[in-house]
Protein backbone atom coordinates (compact mmCIF):
# COMPACT_ATOMS: atom_id res chain seq x y z
CA UNK A 1 0.00 0.00 0.00
CA UNK A 2 1.51 3.32 -0.97
CA UNK A 3 2.08 5.98 1.65
CA UNK A 4 1.66 9.62 0.71
CA UNK A 5 2.65 12.56 2.88
CA UNK A 6 0.91 15.88 2.25
CA UNK A 7 2.51 19.05 3.62
CA UNK A 8 -0.06 21.69 4.52
CA UNK A 9 0.16 25.16 5.97
CA UNK A 10 -2.10 27.65 7.72
CA UNK A 11 -1.95 31.15 6.18
CA UNK A 12 -3.71 34.52 6.52
CA UNK A 13 -6.76 34.44 4.23
CA UNK A 14 -5.45 35.46 0.77
CA UNK A 15 -8.90 36.91 0.03
CA UNK A 16 -8.34 39.55 2.72
CA UNK A 17 -9.23 42.86 1.04
CA UNK A 18 -6.10 44.91 0.37
CA UNK A 19 -7.68 47.83 2.26
CA UNK A 20 -7.71 45.74 5.46
CA UNK A 21 -4.29 44.18 5.03
CA UNK A 22 -1.78 45.68 7.48
CA UNK A 23 1.70 44.89 8.70
CA UNK A 24 3.59 45.91 11.82
CA UNK A 25 6.82 47.23 10.37
CA UNK A 26 8.59 47.12 13.74
CA UNK A 27 8.11 43.38 14.26
CA UNK A 28 7.95 42.67 10.49
CA UNK A 29 4.73 40.71 10.92
CA UNK A 30 1.34 40.70 9.25
CA UNK A 31 -1.36 41.84 11.64
CA UNK A 32 -4.38 39.57 12.07
CA UNK A 33 -7.57 41.10 10.64
CA UNK A 34 -10.51 40.97 13.08
CA UNK A 35 -13.23 38.73 11.71
CA UNK A 36 -11.05 37.14 9.03
CA UNK A 37 -9.67 33.79 10.19
CA UNK A 38 -6.54 32.18 8.80
CA UNK A 39 -7.17 29.42 6.27
CA UNK A 40 -5.40 26.34 4.98
CA UNK A 41 -3.12 27.10 2.02
CA UNK A 42 -5.30 26.33 -1.01
CA UNK A 43 -2.42 24.94 -3.08
CA UNK A 44 -1.47 22.54 -0.25
CA UNK A 45 -5.10 21.46 0.06
CA UNK A 46 -4.96 20.60 -3.64
CA UNK A 47 -1.98 18.38 -2.76
CA UNK A 48 -4.33 16.54 -0.38
CA UNK A 49 -6.93 16.35 -3.17
CA UNK A 50 -4.29 14.86 -5.51
CA UNK A 51 -3.44 12.24 -2.88
CA UNK A 52 -7.11 11.33 -2.44
CA UNK A 53 -7.53 10.91 -6.20
CA UNK A 54 -4.48 8.61 -6.28
CA UNK A 55 -5.94 6.58 -3.40
CA UNK A 56 -9.27 6.26 -5.21
CA UNK A 57 -7.54 5.04 -8.36
CA UNK A 58 -5.37 2.57 -6.41
CA UNK A 59 -8.13 1.29 -4.15
CA UNK A 60 -6.08 1.81 -1.03
CA UNK A 61 -3.31 4.07 0.25
CA UNK A 62 -2.24 5.72 3.44
CA UNK A 63 -2.27 9.52 3.58
CA UNK A 64 -0.43 11.37 6.34
CA UNK A 65 -0.82 15.11 6.63
CA UNK A 66 2.14 17.09 7.93
CA UNK A 67 1.97 20.68 9.11
CA UNK A 68 4.53 23.01 10.61
CA UNK A 69 2.97 25.79 12.63
CA UNK A 70 1.62 26.91 15.98
CA UNK A 71 -1.31 25.24 17.80
CA UNK A 72 -3.78 27.26 15.74
CA UNK A 73 -2.49 25.61 12.57
CA UNK A 74 -4.34 22.49 13.74
CA UNK A 75 -7.29 23.72 11.63
CA UNK A 76 -5.32 23.08 8.44
CA UNK A 77 -4.57 19.52 9.60
CA UNK A 78 -8.22 18.99 10.54
CA UNK A 79 -9.33 20.17 7.12
CA UNK A 80 -7.06 17.64 5.40
CA UNK A 81 -8.28 14.89 7.74
CA UNK A 82 -11.91 15.81 7.04
CA UNK A 83 -11.20 15.59 3.32
CA UNK A 84 -10.01 12.02 3.89
CA UNK A 85 -6.38 11.93 5.07
CA UNK A 86 -5.72 9.21 7.66
CA UNK A 87 -3.57 10.83 10.29
CA UNK A 88 -1.89 14.09 11.13
CA UNK A 89 1.50 15.20 12.36
CA UNK A 90 1.95 18.69 13.62
CA UNK A 91 5.38 20.23 14.08
CA UNK A 92 4.94 22.75 16.85
CA UNK A 93 7.82 24.29 18.72
CA UNK A 94 8.83 27.86 19.45
CA UNK A 95 12.13 27.02 17.74
CA UNK A 96 10.40 26.41 14.37
CA UNK A 97 8.99 29.93 14.19
CA UNK A 98 9.93 32.56 11.60
CA UNK A 99 12.13 30.21 9.62
CA UNK A 100 12.95 30.85 5.96
CA UNK A 101 12.11 28.23 3.33
CA UNK A 102 15.40 26.44 3.96
CA UNK A 103 14.97 26.14 7.74
CA UNK A 104 11.34 25.07 7.30
CA UNK A 105 12.33 22.45 4.72
CA UNK A 106 14.92 21.05 7.14
CA UNK A 107 12.23 20.47 9.78
CA UNK A 108 9.72 19.01 7.31
CA UNK A 109 12.35 16.74 5.72
CA UNK A 110 13.35 15.40 9.15
CA UNK A 111 9.70 14.64 9.93
CA UNK A 112 9.19 12.96 6.54
CA UNK A 113 12.28 10.83 7.18
CA UNK A 114 10.77 9.79 10.50
CA UNK A 115 7.60 8.74 8.66
CA UNK A 116 9.48 6.30 6.40
CA UNK A 117 8.63 4.27 4.43
CA UNK A 118 6.80 6.67 2.11
CA UNK A 119 6.30 6.86 -1.65
CA UNK A 120 5.19 10.37 -2.46
CA UNK A 121 5.40 13.80 -0.84
CA UNK A 122 2.80 16.30 -2.07
CA UNK A 123 3.08 20.04 -1.45
CA UNK A 124 1.42 23.19 -2.79
CA UNK A 125 3.34 25.01 -5.53
CA UNK A 126 3.83 28.03 -3.23
CA UNK A 127 2.05 29.17 -0.11
CA UNK A 128 -0.04 32.33 -0.52
CA UNK A 129 1.65 34.07 2.42
CA UNK A 130 5.26 34.45 1.32
CA UNK A 131 4.58 33.37 -2.31
CA UNK A 132 7.98 31.71 -2.53
CA UNK A 133 7.80 28.07 -3.66
CA UNK A 134 11.22 26.99 -2.42
CA UNK A 135 10.41 24.63 0.47
CA UNK A 136 9.31 21.57 -1.57
CA UNK A 137 12.43 21.61 -3.77
CA UNK A 138 14.66 21.84 -0.70
CA UNK A 139 12.78 18.98 0.98
CA UNK A 140 13.53 16.93 -2.14
CA UNK A 141 17.19 17.90 -2.05
CA UNK A 142 17.48 17.03 1.65
CA UNK A 143 15.88 13.64 1.05
CA UNK A 144 17.80 13.01 -2.19
CA UNK A 145 14.60 12.74 -4.22
CA UNK A 146 13.45 14.11 -7.57
CA UNK A 147 11.08 17.08 -7.40
CA UNK A 148 8.44 17.71 -10.04
CA UNK A 149 6.92 21.15 -9.73
CA UNK A 150 3.63 22.83 -10.72
CA UNK A 151 1.48 19.80 -11.44
CA UNK A 152 -2.11 19.76 -12.62
CA UNK A 153 -2.42 15.99 -12.67
CA UNK A 154 -0.62 13.38 -10.57
CA UNK A 155 -0.99 9.64 -11.18
CA UNK A 156 0.73 6.55 -9.85
CA UNK A 157 0.61 3.30 -11.79
CA UNK A 158 2.78 0.22 -11.20
CA UNK A 159 5.11 2.17 -8.98
CA UNK A 160 5.67 4.86 -11.62
CA UNK A 161 4.75 8.45 -11.09
CA UNK A 162 3.17 10.36 -13.98
CA UNK A 163 2.79 14.08 -13.63
CA UNK A 164 1.36 16.68 -15.98
CA UNK A 165 3.10 19.99 -15.35
CA UNK A 166 1.73 23.43 -16.19
CA UNK A 167 4.13 25.53 -18.27
CA UNK A 168 3.65 29.16 -19.25
CA UNK A 169 2.70 28.18 -22.80
CA UNK A 170 1.40 24.66 -22.43
CA UNK A 171 1.81 21.39 -20.58
CA UNK A 172 4.48 18.75 -20.10
CA UNK A 173 4.19 15.15 -18.93
CA UNK A 174 6.98 13.78 -16.79
CA UNK A 175 7.60 10.31 -15.40
CA UNK A 176 9.72 9.33 -12.43
CA UNK A 177 10.04 6.40 -10.11
CA UNK A 178 8.96 6.64 -6.50
CA UNK A 179 9.64 8.04 -4.00
CA UNK A 180 9.43 11.62 -5.23
CA UNK A 181 8.24 15.11 -4.29
CA UNK A 182 5.50 16.80 -6.35
CA UNK A 183 4.12 20.33 -6.05
CA UNK A 184 0.54 20.97 -7.10
CA UNK A 185 -1.00 24.02 -8.79
CA UNK A 186 -4.57 25.36 -8.90
CA UNK A 187 -5.07 23.86 -12.37
CA UNK A 188 -5.63 20.49 -10.62
CA UNK A 189 -9.23 21.64 -10.14
CA UNK A 190 -11.55 22.06 -7.20
CA UNK A 191 -10.74 20.19 -3.99
CA UNK A 192 -13.55 18.18 -2.44
CA UNK A 193 -15.65 19.76 0.25
CA UNK A 194 -15.87 17.66 3.43
CA UNK A 195 -19.34 16.62 4.58
CA UNK A 196 -20.42 17.16 8.17
CA UNK A 197 -20.06 13.42 8.83
CA UNK A 198 -16.43 13.55 7.65
CA UNK A 199 -15.70 16.62 9.76
CA UNK A 200 -17.02 14.73 12.81
CA UNK A 201 -14.96 11.67 11.91
CA UNK A 202 -11.84 13.82 11.48
CA UNK A 203 -12.06 14.86 15.11
CA UNK A 204 -11.34 11.24 16.07
CA UNK A 205 -8.34 10.80 13.77
CA UNK A 206 -4.95 10.86 15.50
CA UNK A 207 -2.79 14.00 15.37
CA UNK A 208 0.69 13.71 16.88
CA UNK A 209 2.64 16.79 17.88
CA UNK A 210 6.39 16.69 17.36
CA UNK A 211 8.97 19.11 18.71
CA UNK A 212 12.49 19.90 17.51
CA UNK A 213 13.83 17.24 19.88
CA UNK A 214 11.42 14.64 18.45
CA UNK A 215 12.98 15.25 15.03
CA UNK A 216 16.52 14.83 16.37
CA UNK A 217 17.37 18.37 15.27
CA UNK A 218 19.14 21.10 17.18
CA UNK A 219 17.14 24.33 17.67
CA UNK A 220 19.93 26.20 15.85
CA UNK A 221 19.09 24.28 12.64
CA UNK A 222 15.48 25.43 12.35
CA UNK A 223 13.33 28.54 12.59
CA UNK A 224 14.91 31.96 12.53
CA UNK A 225 18.21 30.58 13.92
CA UNK A 226 18.55 28.13 11.02
CA UNK A 227 17.64 30.66 8.32
CA UNK A 228 20.00 31.99 5.66
CA UNK A 229 17.75 34.71 4.29
CA UNK A 230 17.21 37.63 6.60
CA UNK A 231 13.99 39.64 6.49
CA UNK A 232 15.12 43.23 6.89
CA UNK A 233 11.90 45.03 6.11
CA UNK A 234 8.21 44.27 5.56
CA UNK A 235 5.88 47.02 4.36
CA UNK A 236 2.72 47.70 2.41
CA UNK A 237 3.52 49.28 -0.96
CA UNK A 238 1.63 52.43 -1.85
CA UNK A 239 -0.42 52.50 -5.04
CA UNK A 240 -1.11 55.93 -6.38
CA UNK A 241 -4.86 55.95 -6.73
CA UNK A 242 -5.87 58.70 -9.10
CA UNK A 243 -8.72 57.01 -10.85
CA UNK A 244 -10.90 59.39 -12.81
CA UNK A 245 -14.41 57.95 -12.74
CA UNK A 246 -16.23 58.53 -15.97
CA UNK A 247 -19.95 59.02 -15.67
CA UNK A 248 -22.82 59.77 -17.97
CA UNK A 249 -26.61 60.00 -18.13
CA UNK A 250 -26.57 56.48 -19.49
CA UNK A 251 -24.01 53.72 -19.60
CA UNK A 252 -23.76 54.28 -23.36
CA UNK A 253 -22.73 57.85 -22.75
CA UNK A 254 -20.14 56.89 -20.12
CA UNK A 255 -18.73 54.20 -22.40
CA UNK A 256 -18.47 56.63 -25.31
CA UNK A 257 -16.78 59.23 -23.13
CA UNK A 258 -14.29 56.61 -22.01
CA UNK A 259 -13.44 55.71 -25.62
CA UNK A 260 -13.02 59.40 -26.45
CA UNK A 261 -10.73 59.90 -23.42
CA UNK A 262 -8.53 57.04 -24.55
CA UNK A 263 -8.41 58.47 -28.04
CA UNK A 264 -7.41 61.85 -26.62
CA UNK A 265 -4.62 60.19 -24.62
CA UNK A 266 -3.56 58.38 -27.84
CA UNK A 267 -4.08 55.04 -26.14
CA UNK A 268 -6.30 53.76 -28.94
CA UNK B 1 34.92 29.29 -1.15
CA UNK B 2 36.01 32.83 -0.61
CA UNK B 3 36.95 35.86 -2.74
CA UNK B 4 33.66 35.67 -4.59
CA UNK B 5 33.47 38.17 -7.43
CA UNK B 6 31.03 38.67 -10.25
CA UNK B 7 27.33 38.85 -10.94
CA UNK B 8 26.36 35.65 -12.70
CA UNK B 9 23.23 35.38 -14.81
CA UNK B 10 21.72 32.01 -15.70
CA UNK B 11 20.57 32.71 -19.26
CA UNK B 12 17.55 31.10 -20.86
CA UNK B 13 17.08 29.89 -24.39
CA UNK B 14 13.66 29.57 -26.00
CA UNK B 15 13.20 27.98 -29.41
CA UNK B 16 16.81 28.40 -30.43
CA UNK B 17 17.16 32.05 -29.42
CA UNK B 18 18.01 33.88 -26.21
CA UNK B 19 14.84 34.46 -24.20
CA UNK B 20 13.94 38.10 -23.48
CA UNK B 21 14.38 37.51 -19.75
CA UNK B 22 18.11 36.85 -20.33
CA UNK B 23 18.70 40.43 -21.54
CA UNK B 24 16.49 41.81 -18.78
CA UNK B 25 18.54 40.10 -16.06
CA UNK B 26 21.79 41.04 -17.79
CA UNK B 27 20.66 44.67 -17.68
CA UNK B 28 20.22 44.39 -13.91
CA UNK B 29 23.45 42.42 -13.53
CA UNK B 30 25.44 45.08 -15.41
CA UNK B 31 24.11 47.82 -13.14
CA UNK B 32 24.91 45.85 -9.96
CA UNK B 33 28.32 44.67 -11.19
CA UNK B 34 29.39 48.19 -12.17
CA UNK B 35 28.44 49.40 -8.72
CA UNK B 36 30.45 46.61 -7.10
CA UNK B 37 33.35 46.89 -9.55
CA UNK B 38 32.90 43.24 -10.50
CA UNK B 39 32.42 41.48 -13.85
CA UNK B 40 29.16 40.16 -15.30
CA UNK B 41 29.18 36.44 -15.97
CA UNK B 42 26.59 34.38 -17.79
CA UNK B 43 25.85 30.67 -17.74
CA UNK B 44 24.52 29.38 -21.06
CA UNK B 45 23.15 25.86 -20.70
CA UNK B 46 21.63 23.69 -23.42
CA UNK B 47 22.31 21.79 -26.59
CA UNK B 48 23.59 23.64 -29.66
CA UNK B 49 23.55 26.89 -27.72
CA UNK B 50 27.20 27.95 -28.11
CA UNK B 51 26.47 30.28 -31.07
CA UNK B 52 24.23 32.33 -28.75
CA UNK B 53 27.11 33.24 -26.42
CA UNK B 54 27.96 36.42 -28.34
CA UNK B 55 24.39 37.60 -27.89
CA UNK B 56 24.91 37.49 -24.12
CA UNK B 57 28.11 39.52 -24.49
CA UNK B 58 26.21 42.08 -26.57
CA UNK B 59 23.57 42.24 -23.83
CA UNK B 60 26.13 42.99 -21.12
CA UNK B 61 28.13 39.88 -20.15
CA UNK B 62 31.93 40.01 -19.76
CA UNK B 63 32.36 36.27 -19.66
CA UNK B 64 30.06 33.49 -20.82
CA UNK B 65 30.37 29.96 -19.48
CA UNK B 66 28.86 27.57 -22.00
CA UNK B 67 27.74 24.06 -21.14
CA UNK B 68 26.64 22.64 -24.49
CA UNK B 69 25.64 19.00 -24.13
CA UNK B 70 22.91 16.70 -25.47
CA UNK B 71 21.69 15.93 -21.94
CA UNK B 72 20.66 19.59 -21.70
CA UNK B 73 18.52 19.49 -24.86
CA UNK B 74 15.34 19.97 -22.82
CA UNK B 75 15.02 21.55 -19.41
CA UNK B 76 15.05 18.93 -16.67
CA UNK B 77 16.08 20.01 -13.22
CA UNK B 78 18.18 16.92 -12.53
CA UNK B 79 20.44 17.82 -15.49
CA UNK B 80 20.35 21.61 -15.27
CA UNK B 81 20.97 21.82 -11.51
CA UNK B 82 24.42 20.11 -11.66
CA UNK B 83 25.34 21.99 -14.86
CA UNK B 84 24.52 25.35 -13.27
CA UNK B 85 26.27 24.29 -10.07
CA UNK B 86 29.43 23.45 -11.99
CA UNK B 87 29.49 26.86 -13.66
CA UNK B 88 28.85 28.65 -10.37
CA UNK B 89 31.69 26.80 -8.68
CA UNK B 90 34.04 27.67 -11.51
CA UNK B 91 32.98 31.33 -11.80
CA UNK B 92 32.70 31.84 -8.01
CA UNK B 93 30.32 34.85 -8.24
CA UNK B 94 29.10 36.95 -5.32
CA UNK B 95 25.62 37.19 -6.86
CA UNK B 96 23.62 34.71 -8.98
CA UNK B 97 20.49 35.87 -10.83
CA UNK B 98 17.84 33.83 -12.63
CA UNK B 99 14.48 34.67 -14.18
CA UNK B 100 11.21 33.92 -12.40
CA UNK B 101 10.15 31.67 -15.26
CA UNK B 102 9.18 28.01 -15.64
CA UNK B 103 12.89 27.20 -15.55
CA UNK B 104 14.05 29.69 -12.94
CA UNK B 105 11.41 28.87 -10.36
CA UNK B 106 12.25 25.16 -10.65
CA UNK B 107 16.03 25.51 -10.86
CA UNK B 108 16.83 28.29 -8.38
CA UNK B 109 15.80 26.60 -5.09
CA UNK B 110 17.79 23.45 -5.82
CA UNK B 111 20.80 25.36 -7.14
CA UNK B 112 20.78 27.49 -3.98
CA UNK B 113 20.68 24.37 -1.82
CA UNK B 114 23.65 22.84 -3.67
CA UNK B 115 25.63 26.06 -3.29
CA UNK B 116 24.77 26.09 0.43
CA UNK B 117 23.03 29.43 0.16
CA UNK B 118 19.50 30.83 -0.01
CA UNK B 119 17.49 32.46 -2.79
CA UNK B 120 14.93 35.26 -2.78
CA UNK B 121 12.29 34.42 -5.37
CA UNK B 122 10.47 36.72 -7.78
CA UNK B 123 12.34 39.93 -6.94
CA UNK B 124 11.04 43.25 -8.25
CA UNK B 125 14.06 45.30 -7.29
CA UNK B 126 17.74 44.63 -6.64
CA UNK B 127 20.10 47.16 -5.11
CA UNK B 128 23.51 47.29 -3.49
CA UNK B 129 23.89 48.62 0.03
CA UNK B 130 27.21 48.29 1.92
CA UNK B 131 28.41 45.94 -0.84
CA UNK B 132 25.51 43.59 -0.13
CA UNK B 133 22.59 42.73 -2.36
CA UNK B 134 19.25 44.04 -1.10
CA UNK B 135 16.44 42.02 -2.66
CA UNK B 136 12.90 43.41 -2.70
CA UNK B 137 10.03 41.09 -3.51
CA UNK B 138 6.27 41.11 -3.24
CA UNK B 139 4.54 38.73 -0.84
CA UNK B 140 1.06 38.10 0.54
CA UNK B 141 -0.25 38.09 -3.01
CA UNK B 142 1.25 41.53 -3.63
CA UNK B 143 -0.27 43.11 -0.52
CA UNK B 144 3.17 43.52 1.06
CA UNK B 145 6.77 43.92 0.00
CA UNK B 146 9.66 42.22 1.79
CA UNK B 147 13.30 43.23 1.71
CA UNK B 148 15.90 40.56 2.22
CA UNK B 149 19.63 40.19 2.45
CA UNK B 150 21.46 36.89 2.49
CA UNK B 151 24.15 35.96 4.97
CA UNK B 152 25.80 33.38 2.74
CA UNK B 153 27.56 33.53 -0.63
CA UNK B 154 26.59 33.65 -3.40
CA UNK B 155 23.59 35.91 -2.86
CA UNK B 156 20.85 34.57 -5.11
CA UNK B 157 17.64 35.96 -6.56
CA UNK B 158 15.12 35.19 -9.24
CA UNK B 159 13.87 38.27 -11.04
CA UNK B 160 10.30 38.95 -12.15
CA UNK B 161 9.81 39.02 -15.90
CA UNK B 162 9.70 42.56 -17.35
CA UNK B 163 10.81 44.14 -14.07
CA UNK B 164 14.32 45.02 -15.31
CA UNK B 165 15.48 47.15 -18.25
CA UNK B 166 17.74 45.41 -20.77
CA UNK B 167 20.69 47.31 -22.23
CA UNK B 168 20.59 48.24 -25.90
CA UNK B 169 22.42 45.31 -27.58
CA UNK B 170 25.97 46.30 -28.50
CA UNK B 171 27.52 43.86 -30.95
CA UNK B 172 30.90 45.59 -30.63
CA UNK B 173 31.21 44.62 -26.94
CA UNK B 174 34.03 42.21 -26.24
CA UNK B 175 33.70 39.23 -23.95
CA UNK B 176 35.28 35.91 -23.23
CA UNK B 177 33.53 32.62 -23.98
CA UNK B 178 34.58 29.61 -21.96
CA UNK B 179 33.36 26.05 -22.46
CA UNK B 180 32.66 23.99 -19.38
CA UNK B 181 32.18 20.22 -19.36
CA UNK B 182 29.39 19.34 -16.96
CA UNK B 183 30.08 15.57 -16.87
CA UNK B 184 26.51 14.83 -15.88
CA UNK B 185 25.84 11.19 -15.18
CA UNK B 186 22.71 10.33 -17.23
CA UNK B 187 21.54 8.03 -14.45
CA UNK B 188 21.39 11.06 -12.14
CA UNK B 189 18.48 12.35 -14.23
CA UNK B 190 15.59 10.68 -12.46
CA UNK B 191 12.77 12.20 -14.49
CA UNK B 192 11.76 11.54 -18.07
CA UNK B 193 9.76 13.94 -20.20
CA UNK B 194 7.20 11.84 -22.06
CA UNK B 195 5.25 14.60 -23.74
CA UNK B 196 5.06 18.32 -24.23
CA UNK B 197 2.22 20.20 -25.76
CA UNK B 198 2.30 23.84 -26.62
CA UNK B 199 -0.99 25.65 -26.38
CA UNK B 200 -0.82 27.59 -29.61
CA UNK B 201 -1.71 31.19 -29.08
CA UNK B 202 -3.76 32.65 -31.91
CA UNK B 203 -2.90 36.17 -32.91
CA UNK B 204 -0.80 38.40 -30.71
CA UNK B 205 1.00 36.90 -27.72
CA UNK B 206 0.00 38.35 -24.36
CA UNK B 207 3.64 39.08 -23.56
CA UNK B 208 4.01 41.21 -26.70
CA UNK B 209 0.60 42.89 -26.78
CA UNK B 210 0.37 46.69 -26.56
CA UNK B 211 -3.31 46.45 -25.65
CA UNK B 212 -4.76 43.75 -23.45
CA UNK B 213 -8.39 43.25 -22.50
CA UNK B 214 -8.63 41.20 -19.31
CA UNK B 215 -11.70 39.42 -18.00
CA UNK B 216 -12.39 38.33 -14.44
CA UNK B 217 -14.79 36.45 -12.23
CA UNK B 218 -17.61 38.83 -13.12
CA UNK B 219 -17.61 37.74 -16.77
CA UNK B 220 -19.72 34.71 -15.93
CA UNK B 221 -19.17 32.49 -18.96
CA UNK B 222 -16.94 31.40 -21.81
CA UNK B 223 -19.26 33.16 -24.28
CA UNK B 224 -18.76 36.45 -22.46
CA UNK B 225 -15.09 36.33 -23.38
CA UNK B 226 -16.02 36.48 -27.09
CA UNK B 227 -17.09 40.09 -26.57
CA UNK B 228 -13.67 40.81 -25.09
CA UNK B 229 -12.00 39.11 -28.06
CA UNK B 230 -13.98 41.29 -30.43
CA UNK B 231 -12.81 44.37 -28.55
CA UNK B 232 -9.19 43.18 -28.47
CA UNK B 233 -9.23 42.40 -32.21
CA UNK B 234 -10.42 45.89 -32.92
CA UNK B 235 -7.42 47.33 -31.09
CA UNK B 236 -4.95 44.70 -32.39
CA UNK B 237 -4.60 43.49 -28.84
CA UNK B 238 -4.92 40.26 -26.91
CA UNK B 239 -7.26 38.87 -24.28
CA UNK B 240 -6.13 37.67 -20.87
CA UNK B 241 -7.95 36.41 -17.80
CA UNK B 242 -7.66 36.25 -14.05
CA UNK B 243 -6.92 33.02 -12.23
CA UNK B 244 -10.54 32.87 -11.09
CA UNK B 245 -11.80 33.01 -14.68
CA UNK B 246 -9.29 30.34 -15.81
CA UNK B 247 -10.14 28.11 -12.85
CA UNK B 248 -13.81 28.34 -13.87
CA UNK B 249 -12.78 27.08 -17.30
CA UNK B 250 -13.97 30.21 -19.12
CA UNK B 251 -10.61 30.94 -20.73
CA UNK B 252 -7.48 28.84 -21.48
CA UNK B 253 -4.94 28.39 -18.67
CA UNK B 254 -2.02 29.87 -20.68
CA UNK B 255 -3.97 33.16 -20.88
CA UNK B 256 -3.83 33.65 -17.13
CA UNK B 257 -2.27 36.93 -16.00
CA UNK B 258 -0.95 37.11 -12.46
CA UNK B 259 1.37 35.76 -9.84
CA UNK B 260 1.02 32.16 -11.02
CA UNK B 261 0.43 33.08 -14.66
CA UNK B 262 1.95 35.54 -17.10
CA UNK B 263 3.50 38.92 -16.46
CA UNK B 264 2.47 41.43 -19.13
CA UNK B 265 3.42 45.01 -19.93
CA UNK B 266 0.85 46.54 -22.27
CA UNK B 267 0.50 50.27 -22.89
CA UNK B 268 -3.21 49.87 -22.18
CA UNK B 269 -4.90 47.27 -19.99
CA UNK B 270 -8.69 47.20 -19.99
CA UNK B 271 -9.86 45.33 -16.90
CA UNK B 272 -13.38 44.04 -17.33
CA UNK B 273 -15.26 42.62 -14.32
CA UNK B 274 -11.98 42.20 -12.46
CA UNK B 275 -11.92 42.87 -8.72
CA UNK B 276 -8.22 43.67 -8.67
CA UNK B 277 -6.97 40.95 -6.32
CA UNK B 278 -3.30 41.50 -5.63
CA UNK B 279 -2.44 38.12 -7.11
CA UNK B 280 -3.79 39.30 -10.50
CA UNK B 281 -2.20 42.74 -10.23
CA UNK B 282 1.19 41.03 -9.71
CA UNK B 283 1.08 40.16 -13.42
CA UNK B 284 0.40 43.77 -14.38
CA UNK B 285 3.31 45.49 -12.71
CA UNK B 286 4.53 46.49 -16.18
CA UNK B 287 1.20 47.83 -17.49
CA UNK B 288 1.44 51.55 -18.28
CA UNK B 289 -2.24 52.52 -18.27
CA UNK B 290 -5.02 50.58 -16.62
CA UNK B 291 -8.70 51.31 -17.08
CA UNK B 292 -11.49 49.32 -15.48
CA UNK B 293 -15.14 48.52 -15.82
CA UNK B 294 -16.62 47.07 -12.65
CA UNK B 295 -20.03 47.30 -11.04
CA UNK B 296 -18.54 47.59 -7.54
CA UNK B 297 -17.32 51.16 -6.89
CA UNK B 298 -15.23 49.77 -4.01
CA UNK B 299 -13.42 47.23 -6.20
CA UNK B 300 -9.67 47.22 -5.55
CA UNK B 301 -8.97 47.51 -9.28
CA UNK B 302 -9.86 51.21 -9.22
CA UNK B 303 -6.86 51.86 -6.96
CA UNK B 304 -4.63 51.05 -9.93
CA UNK B 305 -6.65 52.84 -12.61
CA UNK B 306 -6.31 55.94 -14.71
CA UNK B 307 -9.96 55.83 -15.78
CA UNK B 308 -12.84 53.80 -14.48
CA UNK B 309 -16.51 53.20 -15.13
CA UNK B 310 -18.78 51.85 -12.42
CA UNK B 311 -21.27 49.62 -14.15
CA UNK B 312 -22.16 46.16 -15.37
CA UNK B 313 -19.76 45.23 -18.17
CA UNK B 314 -22.69 43.95 -20.23
CA UNK B 315 -24.07 47.47 -20.48
CA UNK B 316 -20.70 49.22 -20.86
CA UNK B 317 -18.57 47.08 -23.17
CA UNK B 318 -20.93 46.98 -26.21
CA UNK B 319 -21.30 50.78 -26.54
CA UNK B 320 -17.58 51.18 -25.77
CA UNK B 321 -16.78 48.73 -28.54
CA UNK B 322 -19.00 50.60 -30.98
CA UNK B 323 -17.41 53.92 -30.16
CA UNK B 324 -13.90 52.49 -30.52
CA UNK B 325 -14.89 51.04 -33.89
CA UNK B 326 -16.23 54.42 -34.96
CA UNK B 327 -13.08 56.25 -33.81
CA UNK B 328 -10.86 53.72 -35.54
CA UNK B 329 -12.84 54.08 -38.76
CA UNK B 330 -12.72 57.86 -38.57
Amino acid sequence: MIHMICCVKQVPDPETPASQFKVDEATKKVLPVPGIDPVADEFAILGVEAALRIREAAGEAKITVLCLGPDAARDAVKKALAMGADEGIQLTDKAFEDGDSFATARALAAAIKKLEPFDLVLCGRQAPDWDVGVTPSVIAELLGLPCITVAREVKVSDGTLQVERVLLDGFETVEASLPAVVTVSNELGEPRYPQLRQIMAAAKKPVAVWSVADLGLDPSQVGVAGSLLSLDRLYVPVHEAKCEFIEGETMDEAAEKMAAKLREAKLI
Amino acid sequence: MANESGVLVVAEVAEGALAAISSEILGAARRLADELGQPVQAALLGQGVEPLAQGLVAAGADKVYVVDEPILAEYQSDAFVPAAEKVCREANPSIVLLGQTDIGRDLAPRLAFRLETAVAMDCLDLAISDSRLVMTRACYGGNANAQHTCNTMPQMATVRVKSQEPLAPDTSRQGEVSKVAADIDPSAVRTKITGRRKEEAEGIRLEDAEVIVGGGRGMGSTEAFQTLEELADLMKGAVGATRAACDMGWYPIPKQIGLTGKVVSPTLYIAVAISGASQHMAGLSGAKNIIAINKDPEAGIFRYCRYGIVGDWKTVVPPFLNKVRQLKAG
